[in-house]
């Protein structure tokens, strides 16, 4: 492997990174969808970049699926969900911005403190990437137990499937039936959840999750 | 020979299985009703049969099938000692379904029994031939859970799901116990079939823990004190021929599980391994029958004399460890063929009783000794045989339940040639309550049958009760001529068991069939010798001279007449001795110390006419002090977990993502 690959493979991977604290940095919701469709748009660029240095054809139907999915489907589907919610302005952050990310940052050096000796057996490429994935699966989580709104819960459950997605491909020799089933299953977790929101929305006359807990008779 | 015993063993349990789907299927039609029990009983003594023969054919089998765990299967094994407890589960299953024959026909519910009941005959063979710690396990839990199912046949009468709970949370902690004692037998390398166990001898640095925790968990389910609580309400809880089945087979499933890991796969003994057992098996055997001396239930009664019988084996298999610990090779074998002789009568004649008591109960529709009364003149064949049984368990000659008490108080005697001074005081101590719970158990059953069988009758129900028919009886004929013939021919089952004496401690009893007269001399004959034979010619010849005697001499003198009523005229029986004024005495002498017992006379004022009255309060230690306390602590940490089941979805992902840090942390740190 030569040594631009490896550069340019740690580059998208680290982007990922970077790309998941732009989105834990974003409290308006429409500026969220965006940033996890750039999240998307580097994935697939990452993942169209492992096909080329694995030289694995099926890997370009996988970064196909994230772009046109997770870049473009997705987003415009939960943007149009929101204006007819009119939800938009929703600012729903818990705790401050400033101590999610240094919290986030603490994550990342865990992740790259767990995955680098336990995977010392692998190429340097793949431990590289697993840390990385490691990252974002657990900033996805982060940003699912930081926001209060249904719908960016949505989000970082997706970004966690993207991280997902970025470990998988690391891994050389990933059957195609998987990515396809993954991208499947996050198909099926959007309507889910979408069919989840209007169902809580009519119920409730909102998409904060504290909503169901007021109704349940929650001590919060 | 192309079909092997084991095989055609395991075919018999198939077919208990199979008809067990089909009584879940077909429970409600007339057809399965008729034909399921007499099916159980035609496959049950196959079963016996076959387990008879290996066992007098010798030899060991044993089967790997790709059941199971998959890079395990399920091993399967037919030895001597698992012959004897096949044997045991086969007859005892056949005796039950004839019984069942007749007594299933006053079923209310039968849909809530045939489908478990042969399946539930099916997991106890199934755990006596196991050959690996998975097969074991699995069979062990399918044998609980069928006949929890059957304890719960019944479950809207009071108590009963009370008795099906406690049981169940029993057979659950007994099972868990017995997961650990072969996690720590398989060793580091994980060799879960008994054959790899056997040949891991010596490098096992915690055997003794395993050993205790085998205890605990056979203890559990055969009913060891304090761990009996289960067995008083889940046995009477059953219809009679499954609390027969539960009483008389199942427990001794668990002591075969025991003699499984204690004597087969744990190895050589350490000499103190036998204190737990002879202390644990001499309290229970005395508390069992302070309990059972204390009941006015019938079946409560037997399921606490069942605890007291378990006492009885624990501790000669205790002794046996002793004996074998200290290389007294013929003390030991002496003590285990005790212990399993004991074994088989008890699963004779507690069966007997169960299925008398079940008969009382079709015939009345009373437990309660204090409804009953002159039940020998309405059920004479139920009574015959009920005394048959009531004697053999209180170990009279010539029936089989002094043979074997005999024997163990003949291996107790054998007890101050054991080096360690523990067991040289232990080893009388736990004979003289031994002593002390023969003598016991024969006030109890006096006491059981006086009060069902004998004076006037006490309720209406008692009064018109009539005889129950041919299947019953004939079933409990079976069982009592067998104790009769164990009492009276016990040369030949010993030399039957010398073959698992000659396995499990390194040698075997003299063989008894060449004794002069039949006569029975387990050691040196000039040491000690019965002979069940000749006791019961004996018996038979002087009370049938002094029958012809008192016939011929005072027949014309005999005339029936009121009995002397002290003045008092008073036609009502409830002035008759009742229950709980025959076990007064005893009540008084132990009961105090035992059950905290308490009475308290309140008499009226002078003048008033009010009623004087009479309270007795009565205290269960074991579960006062044992069981409350640890279900209040559960549920106290229960009480303090429930605030986990209200929180909001963004606090659960929060403990998971919680949860995943720690680990992660965790797992960096650590390493």
């Amino acid at each position: 492997m030569s040594s631009l690959d490896f550069d340019v493979a740690h580059l998208l991977s680290g982007l990922m990174v970077l790309v998941c604290f732009l989105m834990l940095y974003q409290d308006r919701l429409y500026s969220l969808l965006n940033t996890f469709a750039l999240h998307a748009v580097v994935l697939a660029l990452a993942v169209a970049w492992q096909a080329y240095i694995q030289a694995a054809p099926h890997l370009y139907v996988t970064a196909a699926i994230a772009l046109l999915f997770k870049g473009g489907f997705i987003p415009i589907a939960l943007h149009r969900l929101i204006r007819r919610m009119e939800i938009h302005r929703e600012v729903e952050i818990v705790g401050g911005v400033g101590v999610t990310m240094l919290f986030g940052l603490a994550l990342v050096a865990l992740s790259i403190s767990v995955m680098l000796p336990v995977t010392s057996s692998a190429g340097t490429l793949a431990r590289e990437d697993l840390a990385f994935a490691l990252s974002v699966v657990l900033l996805g989580l982060l940003m699912m137990i930081t926001r209060r709104n249904a719908v960016s819960q949505v989000v970082g459950f997706m970004t966690l499937e993207n991280g997902l997605v970025l470990a998988a491909t690391g891994a050389k020799g990933m059957p195609l039936v998987v990515e396809i089933s993954v991208a499947f299953s996050i198909l099926i977790a959007f309507i889910v959840i979408g069919i989840f929101l209007f169902r809580i929305r009519e119920r409730f006359d909102t998409v904060d999750v504290s909503a169901l807990d007021t109704f349940r008779g929650d001590r919060q | 020979m192309n079909l092997s015993v084991l095989s055609a063993a395991i075919w018999s349990i198939v077919a208990l299985l199979a008809l067990s789907a089909c009584g879940a299927v077909a429970a409600r039609t007339r057809l399965a009703q008729v034909l399921i029990y007499p099916l159980c009983a035609a496959i049950c003594a196959a079963i016996g049969a076959l387990a008879l023969w290996g066992l007098l054919r010798g030899g060991s089998e044993s089967l790997v099938l790709p059941l199971g765990v998959p890079w395990i299967g399920s091993h399967f094994r037919l030895d001597a000692l698992a012959a004897l407890f096949l044997a045991i589960v086969g007859f005892g299953g056949c005796a039950a379904s004839v019984y069942a024959i007749g007594y299933g026909r006053h079923e209310a519910a039968p849909a809530r029994v045939l489908p478990f009941y042969p399946a539930f005959l099916a997991g106890m063979s199934l755990v006596v031939l196991a050959g690996d710690a998975f097969t074991f396990l699995v069979s062990w839990e399918f044998m609980s859970v069928m006949s929890w199912a059957l304890v719960m046949a019944h479950h809207k009468e009071p108590g009963n799901t009370l008795a099906g709970y406690v049981y169940l949370v029993m057979a659950s902690f007994g099972t868990l116990a017995l997961l650990l004692a072969f996690g720590l037998l398989a060793g580091p390398e994980g060799h879960y079939d008994f054959a790899s166990m056997r040949d891991l001898v010596g490098a096992r640095p915690l055997a003794g823990v395993a050993l205790m925790l085998a205890l605990v968990g056979t203890g559990s389910k055969a009913g060891l004190v304090p761990l009996h609580v289960w067995l008083p309400l889940a046995h009477p809880a059953a219809p009679s021929h499954v609390s027969a089945l539960m009483s008389g087979i199942m427990t001794k499933v668990a002591i075969y599980g025991f003699i499984r890991i204690a004597f087969d796969l744990l190895g050589p003994p350490q000499w103190w391994w036998s204190v737990a057992l002879l202390s644990a098996g001499a309290v229970t055997a005395v508390v069992g029958l302070l309990y059972a001396l204390l009941q006015d239930d019938l079946k409560r009664l037997l399921a606490y004399s069942t605890v007291e019988n378990i006492g009885i084996i624990f501790l000669g298999l205790g002794l046996a460890l002793a004996f074998k610990a200290n290389g007294m090779g013929e003390a030991a074998a002496l003590a285990l063929v005790a212990s399993l002789l004991h074994a088989i009568n008890h699963a004779t004649f507690k069966s007997l009783l169960f299925f008398g008591a079940g008969s009382v109960l079709s015939a009345t529709g009373e437990r309660d000794l204090a409804a009953m009364g002159g039940l020998i003149h309405r059920l004479p064949f139920t009574a015959a045989l009920m005394l048959v049984g009531a004697a053999a368990i209180s170990a009279l000659p010539p029936l089989n339940g002094f043979v074997s008490e005999w024997l163990l108080f003949q291996a107790i005697l054998i007890s101050p040639s054991l080096p360690q001074w523990l067991l040289k005081f232990l080893t009388p101590a736990a004979g003289a309550m031994l002593a002390l719970a023969a003598a016991l158990a024969a006030a109890c059953f006096v006491r059981a049958y006086g009060m069902a069988f004998l004076g006037r009758p006490r309720s209406p129900a008692a009064e018109t009760a009539r005889e129950v028919d041919g299947f019953q009886i004939g079933a409990m004929s079976m069982l009592a001529l067998g104790c009769l013939l164990i009492g009276i021919l016990p040369g030949p089952v010993l030399d039957a068991l010398a073959p698992i004496a000659r396995v499990l401690v390194g040698q075997a009893l003299p063989a008894q069939s060449g004794q002069p007269w039949l006569m029975l001399a387990p050691l040196a004959d000039h040491r000690s010798s019965y002979d069940g034979l000749m006791v019961f010619a004996f018996i038979a010849v002087s009370a049938a001279a002094s029958a012809l005697l008192v016939r011929a001499v005072a027949a014309k003198a005999m005339r029936r007449a009121p009995a002397w009523d002290c003045g008092f005229p008073d036609p009502r029986p409830a002035t008759q001795y009742s229950p709980s004024s025959f076990a007064q005495p005893l009540r008084r002498v132990f009961g105090a110390l035992v059950f905290g017992a308490r009475e308290r006379v309140e008499m009226p004022a002078p003048g008033t006419t009010g009623p004087a009255r009479f309270t007795l309060r009565i205290h269960d230690f074991v579960w006062e002090g044992l069981y409350l306390p640890i279900a209040a602590g559960v549920g106290r940490i229960a009480e303090r977990l429930n605030h986990l089941q209200f929180l909001t979805i963004r606090q659960y992902l929060s403990l998971v993502f919680g949860a995943l840090v720690l680990l992660l942390t965790l797992l960096t740190v650590w390493r």
